[in-house]
């Protein structure tokens, strides 16, 4: 099991993001985590796969366990080492280097004997990337760049993947595609924790949710309750049809002011 | 025409061990977003320790050369660990004002090391000229093209193939992402200096046996590297060796013939001559030739 509990995080030492936040990924299952534009999804991620520091955030109290060993203090790639893979918001493929070359540097900590059977298994996976192994990354469509993002994690072989709006940008069909594979990857054996604003896909393939407000959970419930709750309904499944593209630009927006400060 | 081919070779020849720094920096701004301006310090030191190994040491010429790029791979590294890695996270113009520092530390380090003296590298090559298809040139010439482009290559094909220069490459395009893969950022950064430093050595020794040897001033031939970089575009390491044989070429050109053709420029506008390319390409081009225009990350 990969847990979370009471969890504080600080930016810059002074911004308080998370206020004590506790979250748990049972081995084998899917979990989805939902909230709003800058509710702290993305820096529970952060906190769990030791990419606080870089972007100067630190722990002040609380930890972050897998099978009951605490892994908060270590780097990322002590991290991924240990079984933790992440698709960080945005996809981030290294649009210079081939799919191929993507999917290698996923491999960066493995065994290498490991190396040609993964390629295998994520190029069975995902059809389309085996088709456009040799070619720049950079030119894939958006759902196959997620799919690259995804395959590039597995290579790892984690234990426990961490996915960050996978969504992100894409039309439903592909949406749905995205979705299915979720399932799939799960079904072979890694737990899933999926972050999501699109809650009515992730409530839909997860089997327990959990709701973010300003660094708080404020909804803990099993996915299946939180799909037929009236609040959840009316703030982020209803939300999503009608307010989806202004949503997105506020996103964008925030995205820029962050990269450049 | 022979005269024009050996004056060509010859040009080639000194593009060649500009290549090598330029390449340096390239690997190293690459890697970090640094321009690392304490590369001629690393080069002048090369020199220096190749010198040592052969006459203080007694090693046999090549084992001097690859125990020089050894220890200047581990002061470059030792470098990047002590002063730089601090830095990370400031802005790359702080950043490049430290390695300006470096600079100056390792040039005292170099005056004292090797005095008012000129140290002499040993001499392999000589004076001697072999023929090839018939024309008559220096060997040390085909010495620093062979050598400088092998080292190259060797860079390239690790840097392309190995797992670890594809980590490497990774840390270059996204540090976040890199970390999120498992690749350990801060060692990426160390080796790009290793490499860069190895690099430096290599091109000091190539210079230093040449008929003049090597003095602390010659650092400044290194700066010559400044104009490869900006003509090659800063983020390319094929555009380096393009740029380095470029600008070695048109050097030993206008030191040929601009008295006889262009005799109002004066003698010396070899000298400037890199220089003049520099400006020019950062008017009209500014990314350089092979360079990317500033790469947009949104
Ligand atoms: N490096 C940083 N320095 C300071 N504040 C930050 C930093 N990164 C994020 N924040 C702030 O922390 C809060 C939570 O951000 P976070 O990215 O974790 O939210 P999120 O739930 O992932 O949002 P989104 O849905 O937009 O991705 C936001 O108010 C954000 O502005
Ligand atoms: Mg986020």
């Amino acid at each position: 099991m990969l847990a979370v509990e009471n969890l504080e995080v600080v930016y810059e030492d002074v911004i308080l993001v998370l206020k004590g936040i506790s979250l748990s990924v049972p081995e084998g299952s899917i979990v989805a985590l939902l909230g709003a534009n800058g509710a702290g999804k993305t820096t529970v991620l952060r906190a769990i796969t030791g990419l606080l520091d870089i972007h100067r955030g630190e722990i002040r109290k609380g930890k972050v366990t897998l099978d009951d060993k605490e892994i908060h203090h270590l780097d990322a790639p002590k991290t991924v080492a240990a079984g933790v893979g992440q698709v960080m918001e945005g996809r981030r493929i290294l649009t210079e280097l081939s799919v191929e070359e993507n999917l290698r540097v996923g491999a960066h900590t493995a065994a290498r004997g490991t190396v040609q059977d993964n390629l295998d298994r994520v190029f069975t996976t995902f059809p389309v990337l085996a088709d456009r192994r040799r070619s720049v990354a950079g030119y894939l469509s958006g759902g196959e760049q997620q799919m690259l993002a995804i395959g590039r994690a597995l290579m790892a072989e984690p234990r426990y993947l961490l996915l960050d709006e996978p969504s992100l940008g894409l039309a439903p069909l592909i949406v749905q595609q995205i979705r299915d594979l979720i399932v799939e990857i799960n079904e072979q054996g890694t737990s899933v924790l999926l972050v999501e604003q699109n809650a009515n896909m992730a409530l839909s393939i997860a089997s327990h949710g959990y709701i973010m407000e300003t660094g708080k959970i404020v909804m803990d419930k099993p996915a299946a309750v939180l799909r037929d709750d009236e609040d959840v309904r009316e703030f982020y499944l209803g939300l999503r049809e009608e307010g989806a593209a202004s949503f997105r630009d506020v996103k964008h927006y925030k995205r820029r002011k962050r990269w450049l400060s | 025409m022979e005269a024009l081919i050996a004056v060509l070779i010859r040009g080639l020849g000194v593009g060649s061990t500009y290549a090598l720094l330029a390449v340096g920096f390239v690997i190293i701004y690459r890697a970090t977003d640094v321009v690392n301006f304490a590369q001629p310090a690393l080069m002048i030191l090369g020199a220096y320790y190749t010198s040592l190994y052969v006459f203080n040491v007694g090693m046999p010429f090549p084992v001097a050369v690859i125990a020089a790029m050894i220890t200047m791979a581990v002061i470059s590294a030792l470098t990047e660990r002590i002063a730089l890695r601090p830095m990370v996270g400031e802005p790359p113009f702080a950043a490049a004002m430290v390695t300006f520092g470096v600079f100056v530390v390792l040039f005292i380090l170099a005056f004292r090391l090797i005095g008012t003296n000129v140290i002499v590298v040993g001499d392999p090559w000589g004076l001697e000229r072999i023929d090839l298809f018939g024309i008559r040139v220096n060997q040390i010439d085909l010495a620093k093209i062979v050598i400088s482009m092998i080292a190259i290559a060797v860079v390239g094909v690790f840097l392309k193939r190995s797992r670890v220069g594809l980590a490497m490459r990774a840390t270059a395009l996204d540090q976040e992402v890199a970390l999120a893969q498992g690749v350990n950022v801060g060692r990426m950064f160390g080796l790009s200096w290793a490499i860069s430093g190895a690099l430096a050595a290599l091109s000091g020794m190539l210079i230093g046996t040449a008929a003049g040897g090597v003095t602390p001033l010659v650092a400044f031939v290194a700066l010559k590297a400044l104009p490869v970089i900006i003509l090659g575009g800063l983020d390319s390491i094929q555009g380096s060796v393009y740029a380095g044989l470029i600008i070695g070429v048109a050097e030993s050109l206008t030191r040929a013939y601009s008295s006889t053709y262009f005799p109002w420029v004066g003698s010396n506008f070899d000298i400037v001559v890199p220089y003049a390319i520099m400006i020019l390409v950062l008017m009209i081009r500014p990314y350089g030739l092979f360079g990317t225009p500033e790469v947009q990350r949104v």
